[in-house]
């Protein structure tokens, strides 16, 4: 049977070349193992080969980001591993930080499934942790030997397709990721004994710990609205007839533009709503409610602001995530930026 | 309050000549309960199906799911102030309840929001009413209906052939008689005086354009926080009106069997004192969500409670009650656990609720509705398929020629309803 076939990324210092005085070594790749590959090949037994060893610089990783992932990627893709490993990094930062990159990176853009270890406090754990399983290690490379079981157990796993329990099972860093299961007990009886502890003072553990919200600072005021190029942006949904761009009603993928020159108003028989969190009778039968074109049109003609860009950007509120929220905000600021729009109407429902 | 619950076991639903029970088998008259339907002009056509647990059925689009029952004394009629008299109040002496079959309302949507129930297969696993005997009420609106006329048409039409069909467990035997008491406040502090006063704080589905709930015939957005015996949801104070993402509603059926206050009567005299309800709302008005949350921390205060658990329907707009109760009634001094569902995105990275607040560290999670499932065609559907790709959780092109489909949890029915329900819950990977 052909063996298992792994590729390892490392640092300059694991790999044996050098300290700081070597930080800017570029990528470079050895047959067979080095430095901390020696016991992780052993640790993986004899059905798994270490094909390659792949060193990169830690400083030149740093301020070459993109052109040295892009020559590991050419390096590891010779290799057509199984799995990909890189580090781990214990608390080294930026070392960590390139464990993180270039993993996601071979993940991404080769499909091989991926591993680092870090200590929790590695500024690339959070960085990477979403993204990447990362072992978690103690903050000193003195932990590589109880490091190196729980690594070569989960990279057995990936090399096998088999399915990866939760972190606590297998030890690597919480990602988290949302996963269903089916408790024992159902919700309320679990909400029960869990304010019973809460009331009695001892210890319970809560399902889900509130996330850290991002918040955004409030742009400054427009300097002279009677000047000011304006843009409507919605969640409320509302598309040209046909959804052309098949934006869902919940939970949307995607968002769309969509042109208004020359309209004094939205009309029902060319524009609708396919959002799912309302009823959409009134907006149906007049989409202004939501996209208030009319009303803008007439400020416009009495020069109560400038100009009103010729179109409107819209995608469904309900459900949807907010990393996709997220991303559906930066795509359409930059537009409207490089359109020169100084303020923009969000309409939500 | 004392209630006693009747509870007579159906483990099969048949069709017969009159509507009646026996052996633990309902027979209903088919022509009787069409005819009952298409009383109401609004509706021009009804038919009824029955679909059983493991058959390889599709129900959709579905708009509620409703357990008969009906009173047997103690005063009062089922659903007050919708089917039944308003007055007097209900909650008290005996009532009687098929358990174990439902009537199911389908037909053509009102809005996006009415989902799926499988009888088998994977999705089976996630509905409650994959594993009841449902006696399914397909309706035709009467030509172009506004859609919140159709709703009330649809509403008032599974509310009655519900009521109608109870009627059948009056004069019957039930195989289990449960009995809950909530005595008046006071009395109810004194008898259990060693133990932490425990409430539960109700937030009902009142963002209205077809998201709307009722209080004994009250549209529950007209309402200000107020206490109420938990016995009197058993015999249907609160009927469900909305048409919420399908995962989340809770329907008729869940609020005769909320699932908080049956685990809060369980723990009731052994370690908590369950002094009762404190139902509210979830309107989209920030002047409404201020007060209301203000208003349920001060009836927390007055009522002495020392813990609280808290239930939302919905989800997006109703976290924002739900923390905004949180924090208020953590500041009060009373100590809260929520139970709600979690929606953080098909691949389960971003963030589970839109809002959030520090006192919420006590939380019971209902699973994710954003998980994605397939689901196999099935060799009969009752109602249609055809708005699959447009119901909350599907996408276009998430249907298959054949009549399978791909879809997140949030399409079926009361998947993650977060009021604790069910076992499906959510961890961190």
């Amino acid at each position: 049977m052909a063996k298992f076939r792994i590729v390892h990324y490392m640092n300059q210092f694991f790999a044996g070349i050098g300290g700081e005085d070597k930080a800017d070594l570029p990528p470079e790749v050895h047959e067979g193992v080095m430095g901390p590959g020696v016991g992780l090949q052993a640790a993986l037994g004899d059905e798994y080969e270490i094909a390659a060893t792949v060193i990169c610089g830690d400083n030149y990783f740093g301020e070459n980001l993109d052109q040295a992932t892009d020559a590991v990627i050419e390096m590891v893709k010779q290799y057509t591993p199984d799995v990909f490993v890189a580090g781990p990094a214990f608390n080294a930062g930026r070392y960590g930080v390139a464990c993180g990159t270039i993993c996601k990176a071979v993940e991404e853009r080769l499909g091989i499934p991926v591993i680092t270890g870090m200590y929790v406090e590695n500024p690339g754990a959070d960085m990477f942790r979403k993204d990447v399983i990362i072992v978690e290690t103690k903050n000193s490379a003195a932990s590589m030997r109880q490091t190196l079981p729980t690594l070569s157990a989960l990279i057995k796993k990936m090399a096998n397709k088999e399915e990866i329990l939760g972190p606590k099972e297998e030890g690597y860093l919480e990602r988290g990721i949302r996963v269903n299961y089916f408790a024992e007990k159902r919700g309320s009886e679990r909400a029960v004994e869990m304010l019973v502890k809460k009331l009695k003072g001892e210890p319970y553990q809560t399902d889900l710990v509130m996330p850290v919200f991002d918040r955004v600072d409030p742009a400054p005021p427009i300097k002279d609205i009677k000047k000011a190029k304006l843009a409507v942006v919605t969640s409320g949904g509302i598309v040209p007839q046909g959804n052309p761009d098949h934006i869902e009603s919940s939970n949307a993928t995607r968002w769309g533009k969509y042109d208004i020159t020359g309209m004094e108003r939205l009309s029902a028989e060319q524009f609708t709503t396919i959002h799912g969190g309302y009823d959409r009778q009134f907006a149906m039968a007049n989409p202004n409610v939501v996209v208030p074109l009319d009303a803008l049109r007439e400020l416009e003609k009495a020069g109560e602001f400038g100009e009103l860009v010729n179109y409107f950007c819209t995608t469904t509120g309900t459900g949807t995530a907010t990393a996709s929220a997220a991303k559906f905000g930066t795509e359409i600021g930059k537009m409207l930026v490089e359109d020169h729009v100084d303020g923009v109407l969000l309409v939500s429902t | 309050m004392k209630l006693e619950l009747g509870k007579i076991f159906i483990k099969d639903i048949q069709f017969g000549s009159k509507t009646y029970v026996e052996n633990g088998v309902l027979y209903v008259n088919k022509e009787e309960v069409e005819a009952l339907v298409l009383e109401d002009d609004k509706l021009s056509g009804c038919h009824l199906e029955i679909a059983r647990p493991g058959e390889s059925v599709r129900i959709t689009p579905v708009k509620d799911v409703i357990e008969p029952r009906v009173k047997v004394s103690g005063g009062g009629e089922i659903f007050p102030g919708v089917i039944g008299k308003v007055s007097p109040t209900v909650g008290s002496g005996r009532t009687h309840a098929l358990e174990g079959c439902c009537v199911v309302t389908v037909g053509k949507i009102v809005g996006f929001q009415e989902g799926v129930i499988d009888m088998s297969g994977p999705a089976a696993a996630y509905c409650p009413f994959s594993k009841t005997c449902n006696l399914c009420v397909v309706m035709e609106p009467n030509g172009e209906l506004e859609t919140h006329v159709y709703e009330k048409a649809a509403r008032m039409a599974g509310l009655k052939v519900a009521s109608f069909i109870g009627q059948a467990a009056k004069e019957l035997t039930p195989d289990e008689v449960v009995t809950y008491e909530t005595k008046p406040i006071f009395e109810q502090a004194a008898q259990y005086p060693n133990l932490p006063k425990v409430g539960y704080i109700h937030m009902l589905q009142s963002q209205g354009l077809l998201h709307d709930t009722y209080y004994y015939g009250v549209d529950a957005k007209q309402i200000v926080p107020t206490v109420m015996y938990p016995t009197e949801i058993m015999d249907g104070a609160i009927v469900s009106g909305n048409c919420v993402a399908p995962c989340d509603k809770v329907t008729t059926y869940h609020h005769f069997h909320n699932p908080v206050i049956e685990d809060c009567y369980k723990h009731h005299g052994k370690d908590i004192n369950f002094m009762g309800v404190i139902l509210t709302n979830e309107n989209v008005f920030l002047a409404d969500k201020e007060r209301h949350s203000d208003m349920v921390a001060k009836l927390c205060q007055w009522m002495g409670l020392d813990g609280v658990l808290i239930t939302e329907e919905g989800y997006g707009n109703p976290d924002t009650d739900l923390m905004m109760n949180c924090h208020k009634v953590e500041k009060a001094g009373t100590k809260v656990v929520l139970i709600t569902d979690e929606f953080p995105g098909k691949d389960g990275k971003s963030q589970s609720l839109a809002d959030t607040c520090k006192e919420a560290d006590a939380l019971a999670s209902c699973g994710q509705g954003n998980a994605t499932l397939q689901f196999p065609a099935m060799e009969h559907v009752i109602g249609t398929q055809d708005f699959i790709e447009m119901q909350i959780g599907g996408w276009a092109g998430c249907v298959n020629p054949d009549g399978s489909f791909e879809a997140e949890l949030q399409i079926i029915i009361a998947s993650t309803i977060a009021n604790g329900f069910n076992h499906l819950a959510a961890r961190g990977y």
